[in-house]
C-alpha cells in the first residue's frame, strides 16, 4: 500500500500512521491527541478555502492545517468515495 | 491565599501537601480540589454545576490567564474549594495555559496550594484521548477521582462504557456524569467527601527513561523533600521539559539544570526519544484498556454531529450560513443594542436633570451630573453591547459552533497572520472594540490573542461612524463618481477599508517584529454539536457584564472625571447679556482642556488641526463621537449632533486668524483618517488593561495607534498641501 503525508489526503481517504516527523514539538503534541504510529486516521473534508482539514483519530473530530498534516505518514488503507 | 514565598516554607507545605493521606483525616482548611480536564470535555459545565454562582475569578500572578475558584458544599454538608484549571490535553506544557496546569498540580505555583485531590473531566464520547491526561495526573501522587461525562453522548455514538471495570483497571473512583441535565452530579458531590488513595500503578516506560527517572527522583525526593510519587512525576516532566527545570531550581533551589541536561543527553545517546516514547507507551496501554471497557458498534454510526457538518461546513452553503450569521450578530450589537443603549443614555440624562434641579448649581452639582453620573452613563452604555455579543458568543461556543467558523475561516485569516478564531472578534469591533476585545478571550494561543486586542480598535467602530457622517456632509461633494457611485459613500466606505489595510500592515509587521518564529500550530478539536446549556450561556453573560463593570469600569468612571474637571475649570465668569452657547463656548475656551488644545496646536498644526479642533481630539479621549459635542460647544453652536445644519455652517465658516478657512476638504479627511487610526477612546484602554492584566500593553496600543495616525495624517496633509489639494 502506498505510504503519503497526510496533507496530499483527499477526502474520503483512511489510513494507518507509520510515523511522524517535524519539528519535535509538534511532533509531541500531534502523538498526544492521539497520532502515534498504527492509529487510523480518516480524511473527512477540507474547509471551503481548501486549508485547513478536519480528520477523525480515536474516534473524534480534528482539524488542523496542511502544514501541521505533512508531519503525518500513512499508509493508505481504502478510499471510500463520498 | 497564602502567599508563602519564602523557599523553607514553601518546601514545608510542599512536603506536607504530599503526604499520602488514607481516607480518614481530613485537613482542617477547606479542602482545595482542582478541576482538569482536556478541553471540549465540560470541565466548566461541571464546575458551574458544582459551585452555581459562588464563583471568584482573579488571575494567576504575572500572567494574564484566569484562576477561577468556587465554593461547593459536599454532600455531608461541608465546603470545598473548586479551582477550575484551564483545559488541556497532556501535563507536557507548551503555552502558559498548560504550564498553569502542570505547576498547580506539582505544587510549584505561586500563590496556589498544591491540591488536596484532583477530579478529572472526561469527555466518555472521546475516551482514549482523555485518558491520555488521565494517566498523568494518575502519576502525580495526589487522589484523583474520574468524573466520566457525556456519557449520553457516548450512547448516541453506540459506545458503551463499563464503569466498573474502568474503576477497577484504575483503581480510582469513576462517576458517571451528563454534567449539562445535573445528571450525577449530585454522586460526584458525595465523592467530595471521600478521600481515595493515590493509585500505585504507572505505566512502565521504557528501561532507559524508567532510570534516569527514578535516579533523578532519588535526587529530588532527598533534597526537597517530596514522596516518591512527586518526586517521580517531577522527574518526568524535567526530563521532558528543561524550562521546568529552571523553574524548580528558582523555587526551590538546588542545581538541576545540570543534572537534568546531562540525563537527556545520555538518553539521546542511546536513541531514546522521551517526547515520542511517552506518548506511544501511554497510548498503546490506553488502546489495550479501552479495548476491555468500551464496546464500539460493528458498523460507523452516523453522527448528528457529522449530518449537521455536512452542511453547516459544506464548501458552498457553509460560508454563506456562516456570514448569514455573522450578519445577524453584527445586526444585533450595531443595531438592536442602540436601544437599549439609548435608553441608558436618556436615563442618564434624566437623572442629571433631575439632580440639577434638586442641587443649588456650582461645582458639585456639576461634579455629580457631568462628572459622576456622565462618567457612570460612559460606562454603562457599553454593557447592551457587551451583553449581546457574548449571548451569541456563548451559544455560538457552547454549541460547537465556533469551532467551525473557525474551521471555515481559518485560511482567510492565517494568510494575514491570523487565527480563525480571531474573525469574530475583529468583525464586533467594528460595532465597537470594547465586546470585541472582549471575545478574543475565545482565542487560547497567546500570540494570536494578542495580536487581535493590538489591532482590534483599527476597526472602524460605530462612535467613529458619527465623525464620518458629520465631514462628509460638510466638506465632500456629492457628486457622480464612474456613472453610478457618489464621492460621499465611496469617502464613507474607504474610511473602512483604510483600518483593515492598515491593520493587514501592522499584523503583518507585528508578526515579524514582536511575535516572530513560526505560527502556533492550528490543532483544533471540533466538538460534536450540543444544544447550549443555559446555565454556562447565563454564567457567562453575568461574568462578562460584571467584570466590564468593576473592573473596566472603574477606570473609565475615573478617567471621564478627569476629563469633567479639564474642560469645567478654571471657571468662566459670564458677562452680562451673552447667551448659553455663547457661555459654554467660552467656559470650554477658558478651560484646561482649553488650553491643553491650544499646547498641543504646534503639534497638531502640521495635520492640518488648529486648537479649537486640538480640544476636540481631548475630548475625544472619553469617546470618540464626542468630538461633535465638543466642536459644538466650541463653536457656540450650543448641543448639536452630527446630522446638525448649524453645526456643519458653522464648520464652513470657521477661518483661520489669516482670513483662510479651517475646514477644507483636504483637513475634513485628514480629520477622518486621524479618526480611523488614532488611540482615542479611554474605554478600550480600561479593557486593554483588564484582558492583558498589565499597563504594558495598553500603552504600547496607544503609542504604536498614535504613531500610526499622525505618521500617515501628517503625510497625507503635507502631500495634499503641496499637490494644491486644498
Amino acid at each position: 500500500m502506498p505510504l503519503t503525508t497526510l496533507d496530499r489526503c483527499c477526502p474520503g481517504v483512511e489510513g494507518n500512521i507509520t510515523h511522524l516527523s517535524g519539528e519535535p514539538s509538534l511532533v509531541r503534541r500531534l502523538m498526544e491527541l492521539g497520532f502515534v504510529p498504527g492509529t487510523r486516521v480518516f480524511v473527512v473534508k477540507l474547509a471551503p478555502l481548501g486549508d485547513p482539514l478536519q480528520v477523525v483519530v480515536r474516534g473524534y473530530h480534528l482539524s488542523l492545517r496542511r502544514l501541521e498534516a505533512q508531519s503525518i505518514t500513512l499508509e493508505v488503507n481504502e478510499v471510500t468515495n463520498e | 491565599m497564602s502567599s508563602c514565598h519564602s523557599h523553607a516554607a514553601s518546601r514545608q507545605r510542599l512536603s506536607g501537601a504530599a503526604e499520602p493521606s488514607n481516607g480518614a483525616e481530613a485537613p482542617d482548611r477547606p479542602r482545595y480540589i482542582a478541576l482538569v480536564g482536556n478541553p471540549n470535555a465540560g470541565k466548566t459545565t461541571v464546575f458551574n454545576a458544582l459551585t452555581g454562582m459562588r464563583q471568584k475569578v482573579a488571575n494567576y500572578p504575572g500572567v494574564t490567564i484566569e484562576k477561577k475558584e468556587g465554593r461547593c458544599r459536599t454532600s455531608s454538608g461541608r465546603q470545598v474549594i473548586l479551582l477550575d484549571l484551564p483545559g488541556t490535553y497532556s501535563l507536557e506544557s507548551r503555552s502558559p495555559d498548560e504550564d498553569i496546569v502542570r505547576d498547580v498540580l506539582l505544587g510549584l505555583q505561586e500563590e496556589t496550594p498544591r491540591p488536596d485531590m484532583v477530579v478529572v473531566i472526561v469527555d466518555s464520547s472521546n475516551l482514549e484521548r482523555n485518558l491520555y491526561l488521565v494517566t498523568q495526573v494518575a502519576e502525580l501522587g495526589l487522589p484523583v477521582i474520574i468524573a466520566l461525562n457525556m456519557l449520553d453522548l457516548a450512547e448516541s455514538y453506540g459506545r458503551e462504557v463499563n464503569v466498573n471495570l474502568l474503576h477497577q483497571r484504575l483503581g480510582m473512583p469513576v462517576v458517571p456524569l451528563v454534567a449539562r441535565k445535573g445528571r450525577g452530579v449530585d454522586k460526584l458531590r458525595q465523592y467530595l467527601d471521600d478521600y481515595p488513595r493515590d493509585v500505585e500503578w504507572r505505566i512502565p516506560l521504557p528501561a532507559a527513561i524508567q532510570t534516569e527517572k527514578e535516579s533523578l527522583a532519588a535526587g529530588l525526593s532527598q533534597s526537597l523533600g517530596v514522596d516518591l510519587h512527586l518526586a517521580d512525576a517531577l522527574a518526568l516532566r524535567m526530563l521532558s521539559n528543561e524550562e521546568l527545570a529552571k523553574k524548580v531550581e528558582r523555587r526551590w533551589g538546588h542545581n538541576w539544570q545540570p543534572r537534568v541536561a546531562a540525563a537527556r543527553r545520555r538518553l539521546a545517546d542511546e536513541g531514546v526519544a522521551l517526547s515520542s516514547d511517552e506518548p506511544t507507551t501511554r497510548y498503546h496501554w490506553i488502546t489495550d484498556l479501552c479495548e476491555d471497557v468500551m464496546s464500539v458498534p460493528s458498523h460507523e454510526v452516523k453522527t448528528l454531529t457529522e449530518r449537521v457538518d455536512r452542511v453547516l461546513t459544506h464548501r458552498f452553503f457553509g460560508p454563506l450560513i456562516f456570514l448569514a450569521l455573522m450578519a445577524f450578530v453584527f445586526q444585533s450589537i450595531y443595531t438592536w443594542a442602540q436601544l437599549p443603549m439609548a435608553l441608558v443614555e436618556s436615563g442618564v440624562t434624566h437623572l442629571g436633570r433631575f439632580v440639577s434641579a434638586v442641587l443649588p448649581e456650582g461645582p458639585l452639582a456639576s461634579l455629580l451630573v457631568d462628572g459622576v453620573i456622565a462618567g457612570v452613563g460612559a460606562v454603562v452604555v457599553f454593557l447592551p453591547q457587551i451583553l449581546f455579543l457574548f449571548l451569541f458568543l456563548a451559544v455560538l461556543d457552547d454549541s460547537g459552533y465556533l469551532a467551525r467558523a473557525a474551521f471555515i475561516m481559518d485560511k482567510l485569516m492565517s494568510s494575514v497572520g491570523l487565527h480563525g478564531r480571531s474573525f469574530i472578534p475583529l468583525m464586533s469591533s467594528f460595532a465597537c472594540a470594547i465586546p470585541g476585545i472582549m471575545a478574543t478571550r475565545t482565542i487560547d494561543n497567546r500570540r494570536d490573542r494578542l495580536l487581535t486586542i493590538l489591532l482590534a480598535p483599527l476597526m472602524s467602530c460605530s462612535a467613529r461612524l458619527p465623525v464620518y457622517t458629520l465631514m462628509i456632509a460638510a466638506f465632500i461633494p456629492n457628486t457622480r463618481v464612474w456613472g453610478f457611485f457618489r464621492l460621499p459613500g465611496l469617502a464613507l466606505l474607504s474610511m473602512y477599508l483604510l483600518g483593515i489595510l492598515m491593520a493587514t500592515a501592522v499584523g503583518w509587521l507585528f508578526r515579524q517584529t514582536l511575535f516572530p518564529g513560526k505560527p502556533a500550530p492550528f490543532l483544533m478539536e471540533l466538538p460534536p454539536y450540543r444544544s447550549p446549556a443555559l446555565r454556562n450561556v447565563a454564567i457567562t453573560m453575568w461574568e462578562q457584564g460584571w467584570q466590564f463593570l468593576s473592573r473596566a469600569g472603574t477606570i473609565i468612571l475615573s478617567i471621564s472625571i478627569v476629563l469633567w474637571f479639564l474642560a469645567s475649570y478654571p471657571h468662566y465668569r459670564p458677562k452680562p447679556g451673552e447667551s448659553p452657547a455663547a457661555v459654554a463656548g467660552a467656559q470650554i475656551r477658558h478651560s484646561y482642556a482649553g488650553r491643553l488644545g491650544r499646547l498641543i496646536e504646534p503639534v497638531v498644526q502640521p495635520l492640518g488641526f488648529d486648537w479649537k479642533i486640538g480640544i476636540g481630539l481631548v475630548g475625544s479621549f472619553a469617546a470618540r463621537e464626542v468630538l461633535i459635542s465638543t466642536l459644538s460647544t466650541v463653536y457656540n453652536v450650543g448641543n448639536a449632533d452630527e446630522s446638525s445644519v448649524t453645526l456643519r455652517e458653522a464648520l464652513r465658516r470657521e477661518r483661520r486668524p489669516d482670513g483662510r478657512p479651517v475646514y477644507t476638504p483636504l483637513v475634513a479627511v485628514c480629520l477622518m483618517v486621524y479618526f480611523v487610526l488614532a488611540f482615542q477612546c479611554v474605554s478600550t484602554l480600561a479593557v486593554v488593561k483588564r484582558e492583558t492584566n498589565s499597563w504594558g500593553w495598553p500603552l504600547f496600543m496607544m503609542g504604536y495607534l498614535t504613531t500610526l495616525a499622525y505618521v500617515v495624517t501628517f503625510a497625507l496633509y503635507q502631500v495634499g498641501k503641496a499637490m494644491g489639494w486644498g
